[in-house]
């Protein structure tokens, strides 16, 4: 009897101290590539250079960190990407005709979270497949960008919205705050909230967690929508980052969003991983992409890599939990 | 149930209904709103058209059949395009051409197959990131830029007949006859069954599913290196983005035509009507003018509402 009580109170702490060694790990590794990059180009450690690593990052991490609740769930969320293109042409179109910049956040926020919302229904009430359900969600907002914008490119916003994205406090970007601030916000919420721990359980086992009177189907819609929300902030940022808006600027963001999750330890099987880890993730991604950049690796080769390091991030979070058990 | 799914003929006559009547209806409404869509020279169009489609729905049928999914299909038919067009531009060979799409395709399938099978990673991820690879191998051969100059012999395949078909058509014909052959009359075909229905009783059998899985993903990459040459032939040139969402097309095919994402069963002729239904659909559209991007949201409309009646049907 006593030792059915250890053992089913052993895995709950000693997760926690292997949550904290794989971000030690994760850690560990952004420093070497640092220092790798350090010694292989001049630049790199440039003032300039270390903002524009922290900014693209940010960008990354806005749209990971919400699809970090998707798959502690074991789900998928795989139309992130086209919701940031949608959102910001209609934020874009919502500035432009108003002039006020508020409506358009407010827009773009919405127009991502309501798109959330409905990829939850799809998972809940109409019990899709998330991977399948989000990915013709994916085409589904492709088409209705492209026909939106009909070829048309949005340029040219107020400059105090511009300052959202490009905008300087106290020599850090603006993006860099808000991604303190939702790293934040993430982590209490996964971790220090009934409504976070009960996305860690659904994730961990849907069954039990039904048992348990958790609910359910709620607390998917909830993360979907999150999800979609977060997409939305992205395409704020992204809108005023670039100061235009066209129907393809998702095509090359999920991918990248995807392997910042996955680098960052949480597991495709759910309830295991955390924001904090998406944030490394995202760190190290945007800091391989630049190194290639900075030693003028082709901007072509970013797709086989960034499709390298999902496969790789996923086998080795397979291989280390296999050596867990 | 589930034991049943070793020996489950698929009974079409439960299923016929379902895609039969999209079609139809598909049919019959843009025959009303979409002036000429009726006429021979148009449903031809749509045929040949659908040619490509066919050579990806097929295979991905099967993969689907084992609970798995090829999300690369639509990138690595960019790449073998690109091969085809690369070599056979070169070399001055079709042959060598088309050998070289097959097997930059075959590779693909065998490592979708190994990532699935051997390391166990899920196959909407492992395909994700093999998208990835393909899309930036295109990118990274063709430098960003269209190849061009293709020669007589590749780009004479769209448009050649032969006994007064056209050759796109005879070889979607020959696919399809060549997987029905091998899905219902061959014991490979009853391991594919097995594979989504019952992976035990194959291992009690003494096979390796492993094997069987990868085999599975591998047609399907075979499946877009010869869609490759259609795609050069068609273009008249190789693009590296010529395919990508294609496979979005597939997977639509499929999931209209009844195969199921969840019990491991699945039906040849309703992909190859899905395939139809997803031609005539884009076809129609056209023809009312309205453009791609709406063809492609209808189409992921189509999807979802093909994958709420599957869930209705297995619950039922």
């Amino acid at each position: 009897m006593t030792d059915i009580t250890k053992e089913a109170i052993m895995p709950a702490r000693s997760f926690l101290s292997q949550d904290a060694i794989q971000v030690f790990y994760r850690l560990l590794a952004a420093f070497l590539i640092c220092a790798v990059l350090a010694v292989l180009s001049d630049s790199f450690l440039s003032l300039g250079n270390i903002l524009n690593v922290l900014r693209q990052a940010s960008l990354t991490f806005f749209i990971a960190s919400g699809l970090t609740l998707v798959v502690l769930t074991a789900g998928l969320d795989l139309s992130v990407g086209a919701n940031v293109a949608l959102s910001a042409c209609i934020a874009g179109t919502v500035i432009h005709k108003t002039g006020s910049p508020a409506l358009g956040i407010l827009t773009g926020l919405a127009c991502g979270g309501i798109v959330g919302l409905l990829n939850g229904i799809m998972v809940t009430a109409l019990r899709i497949p998330s991977f399948i359900a989000t990915y013709g969600m994916l085409w589904v907002l492709n088409g209705l960008t492209y026909w939106y914008m009909a070829g048309e490119t949005l340029h040219g916003f107020p400059a105090g919205f511009r300052q959202i994205g490009s905008g300087y406090l106290f020599g850090l970007p603006i993006p860099v705050y808000l991604l303190l601030v939702f790293l934040g916000i993430g982590t209490f919420f996964a971790q220090r909230t009934v409504w976070g721990q009960e996305i860690y359980a659904i994730g961990a086992n849907p069954v039990a967690a039904r048992l348990s009177g958790i609910p359910v189907a709620r607390r998917l819609l909830l993360v979907y929508a999150v999800s979609g929300t977060m997409a939305g902030l992205a395409s704020i940022i992204f809108l005023s980052r670039l100061n235009s808006a066209e129907a393809d600027i998702g095509e090359s963001l999920t991918l990248p969003a995807i392997a910042a999750v996955l680098i960052g330890g949480t597991s495709l099987f759910g309830g295991v991983g955390t924001v904090f880890g998406t944030f490394i993730g995202a760190l190290i991604l945007t800091l391989v992409l630049n190194g290639m950049n900075l030693l003028s690796v082709s901007a072509n080769w970013q797709p086989l890599v960034t499709g390298i390091i999902v496969i790789l991030a996923v086998w080795l979070d397979m291989k280390t939990r296999r050596r867990a058990q | 149930m589930r034991e049943a799914a070793i020996v489950s003929a698929p009974n079409p006559l439960q299923r016929i209904p379902g895609v039969a009547i999209v079609l139809v209806l598909l049919i019959a409404l843009f025959s009303v709103i979409a002036p000429g869509f009726l006429s021979v020279a148009n449903l031809s169009n749509v045929l040949v058209q659908s040619t490509i489609l066919t050579m990806l729905a097929l295979p991905m049928t099967l993969i689907i059949m084992t609970e798995g999914l090829d999300l690369s299909m639509g990138a690595v038919l960019t790449l073998t395009s690109l091969c085809v067009a690369i070599v056979s531009l070169a070399t001055k060979s079709m042959l060598l051409g088309l050998g070289a799409g097959l097997l930059v395709g075959t590779a693909f399938g065998v490592a979708n197959g190994w990532l699935v099978a051997i390391l166990g990673i899920p196959p909407f991820v492992a395909t994700l990131g093999t998208l990835g690879m393909a899309q930036g191998l295109s990118l990274i051969v063709s430098d960003g830029q269209s190849v061009v100059g293709i020669s007589h012999s590749v780009r004479d395949i769209y448009s050649a007949t032969l006994l007064g078909v056209p050759v796109p058509i005879v070889m979607a014909l020959v696919t399809y006859a060549a997987f029905h052959g091998l899905l219902y009359h061959t014991r490979f075909g009853t391991y594919i069954f097995a594979l989504g229905g019952n992976r035990e009783a194959l291992r009690y059998a003494g096979l390796s599913p492993n094997k069987l899985l990868i085999a599975v993903y591998a047609i399907g990459g075979a499946m877009a290196g010869i869609a490759g040459l259609l795609m050069t032939a068609r273009m008249n040139s190789g693009h590296p983005t010529a395919g990508l969402g294609l496979e979005f097309d597939a997977i639509a095919a499929v999931a209209v035509g009844g195969t199921s994402f969840e019990r491991g069963n699945g039906w040849l002729l309703g992909t190859l009507l899905g395939v139809l239904s997803v031609g005539v659909l884009r076809n129609g559209l056209n023809l009312i003018s309205l453009p791609s991007s709406v063809q492609v949201a209808s189409v992921g409309v189509l999807v979802i509402v093909a994958l709420f009646l599957d869930g209705l049907r297995s619950r039922a």
